[in-house]
């Protein structure tokens, strides 16, 4: 037992643990309207994208959380309008924008070499570096995050189901989608340094899609989404942390692992009802 | 009687490519009517003009409440065409219904006990109330019909709009929907369909828009339906039975004649059999 208590006496640990739950459970919650939207991509890209944003707040000494997060938010809302307003489809736009962005960053960073090693961090996530502030910017995101799905339930399920006819029923559908970039963003930049660039989208998928193999129902959906994210980040790190893996990775490849539970689980409750309606039949 | 809908020589294109050309519409309260014309012809482009979702490039489309109903735009009930509906989305009936209460609903994301009496009373009144646990793929053609028409019931229109609610549903579901829509009409209910049914069109509904780009003719089927004007409409020959108040239209064939491919061309017998 007191092995399993061993690493909460470890400040970096409790810090750590308390970061992943949280942007396990905000993840898990955003990750549900980009799966449903078909824009499973974004993730990837737009955390490259802030990767762009990181590097100009750096050189322009700007605040990260605040240049990073508008470059984000920009990002985010010029891939919707683009796929609103032009006939460029959704992946097409992500890859161009985003991957722009990056490029913006990696030839600053190849311009003024001297500080790559800062951004290591940033590219694979470094939770066992998260500091007292850095979770309390994850708490302060997941909460904003947690007010708006709450409040724009019905709003952003409409305008994710069919915005177009959402906005026939009145929904302002523009004012969703900003405020939805805006959460993206910011759970984005809130998740950059604990996971990192090349894991985000990860995160943000797999706990999303899974939910999604284990019911029909939105809501449900929604509360498996977050309740994956969470226990897959409390996993992953305490996994990380006896076996010595890094945890960013221990993380995505524990919710890898329920992910092909989750499909083989279906999978087989698939065949016995079909097994089972032959017998009655 | 002050229109709900009023198009005034309303012109609309994608890019240089007109669709719609001066365009004259008036629908007053009450009224049933469907648009009718080839596929291309602006109807779905005249819906979503209607609805705001598209802005005429000319002329201007004024929509009007009842006196009294203390809002300024009408509210309107819209069923989209069934094959731009994502299936795969984890939604049930009951959840697809309560998107109709979005608007009216307060800030929370549960619904309230009023939300679940209107749920209930316009799922029975639909008969599709024990579906209501159901997931949207699962269930038959007019089944999935009649949950996008319970959504749009559920927010108490002024108008009910419906783009091709017959098409991909069997004849009689299409005839089902169509009374179920006429019984609408008949309580009040202003609505406006497209449809490519003409023979459903002309059995239930009062009035008939011609549309291909502009407004060919209008007016209840037994005056619109000529050959000569639906020759116009759908830019090819069209064939109109009429017997005992019935009317029948049909396309000729394309490389046949009709009696070609008819034993016995006389209209009137071919009827009788039926």
């Amino acid at each position: 037992m007191t092995d399993f208590l061993e690493p909460f006496q470890f400040e970096f640990f409790r810090n750590g643990i308390l970061a992943a739950v949280m942007v396990g459970a905000l993840c898990g919650a955003i990750g549900v309207y980009i799966v449903l939207r078909g824009m499973s991509y974004i993730g990837h890209g737009l955390s490259h994208a802030i990767f762009g944003g990181a590097v100009v707040s750096y050189v322009m000494a700007w605040n990260f959380y605040l240049g990073a997060g508008l470059w984000g938010f920009l990002a985010a809302v010029l891939i919707n309008q683009t796929v609103r307003r032009t006939r460029v489809s959704a992946d097409a736009a992500i890859g161009v924008i985003t991957t722009a962005s990056f490029a913006t960053g990696v030839a600053l960073i190849s311009r003024y070499r001297h500080f790559t090693q800062n951004f290591d961090a940033a590219l694979f996530g470094n939770i066992l570096g998260v500091t007292g502030s850095d979770v309390v910017v994850v708490a302060g995101v997941t909460l904003l995050v947690a007010l708006l799905l709450f409040f724009q339930y019905r709003q952003l399920l409409f305008t994710t189901f069919d915005a177009q006819v959402a906005a026939v029923y009145g929904v302002k559908t523009q004012w969703v989608d900003t405020l939805f970039a805006l959460a993206l963003a910011a759970a984005l930049i809130a998740s950059m340094q604990i996971l990192g660039v090349t894991l985000i989208a990860a995160a943000l998928v797999i706990p999303a899609i899974t939910a999604r193999l284990l019911t029909d129902s939105f809501p449900r959906m929604l509360l498996f989404s977050i309740l994956i994210g969470m226990f897959t980040g409390l996993a992953g790190l305490y996994l990380s942390y006896f076996l010595n893996v890094a945890s960013g990775a221990t993380i995505v490849l524990v919710q890898a692992s329920l992910f092909a539970g989750a499909l083989v689980y279906t999978s087989l409750r698939r065949r016995m009802g079909k097994r089972l309606r032959n017998i009655h039949l | 009687m002050q229109p709900v809908v009023e198009f005034d020589c309303v012109n609309f294109g994608y890019g240089a490519e007109p669709v719609l050309q001066d365009i004259y519409l008036h629908l007053h309260p009450g009224q049933f009517a469907a648009l009718v014309g080839p596929s291309g012809a602006g109807k779905t482009t005249l819906l979503k003009i209607l609805l705001g979702l598209l802005t005429p490039t000319r002329g201007h489309v004024k929509l009007t409440t009842a006196a009294g109903s203390g809002r300024s735009r009408p509210r309107i009930g819209y069923v989209p065409q069934l094959e731009t509906v994502d299936w795969n989305f984890p939604m049930t009936v009951a959840q697809l219904v309560l998107l109709g209460r979005t608007q009216q609903a307060g800030p929370w994301p549960w619904s309230t006990r009023e939300d679940q009496r209107r749920l209930k009373a316009v799922l029975e009144n639909l008969e599709i109330g024990e579906l209501a646990q159901r997931h949207i793929r699962d269930l038959s053609g007019g089944q999935q019909q009649r949950a996008f028409l319970a959504r749009a019931l559920i927010a108490e229109p002024d108008l009910l709009v419906l783009d091709e609610p017959t098409s991909g549903v069997d004849m009689r579901t299409a005839e089902n929907l169509l009374h179920r829509l006429a019984e609408l009409n008949r309580r009040g209910m202003t609505i406006l369909i497209t449809t490519h049914d003409l023979n459903a069109a002309t059995a239930h509904l009062p009035w008939v828009v011609c549309l291909n780009r502009r407004i060919i003719a209008e007016g209840a089927p037994e005056t619109v339906f000529t050959e000569p004007i639906l020759n116009e409409t759908y830019l090819g020959d069209m064939l109109v039975f009429r017997q005992d108040g019935l009317i029948l239209v049909q396309q000729k064939p394309h490389g046949h004649t009709y009696r070609d491919i008819m034993p016995n061309p006389v209209p009137g017998e071919i009827l009788q059999k039926g």
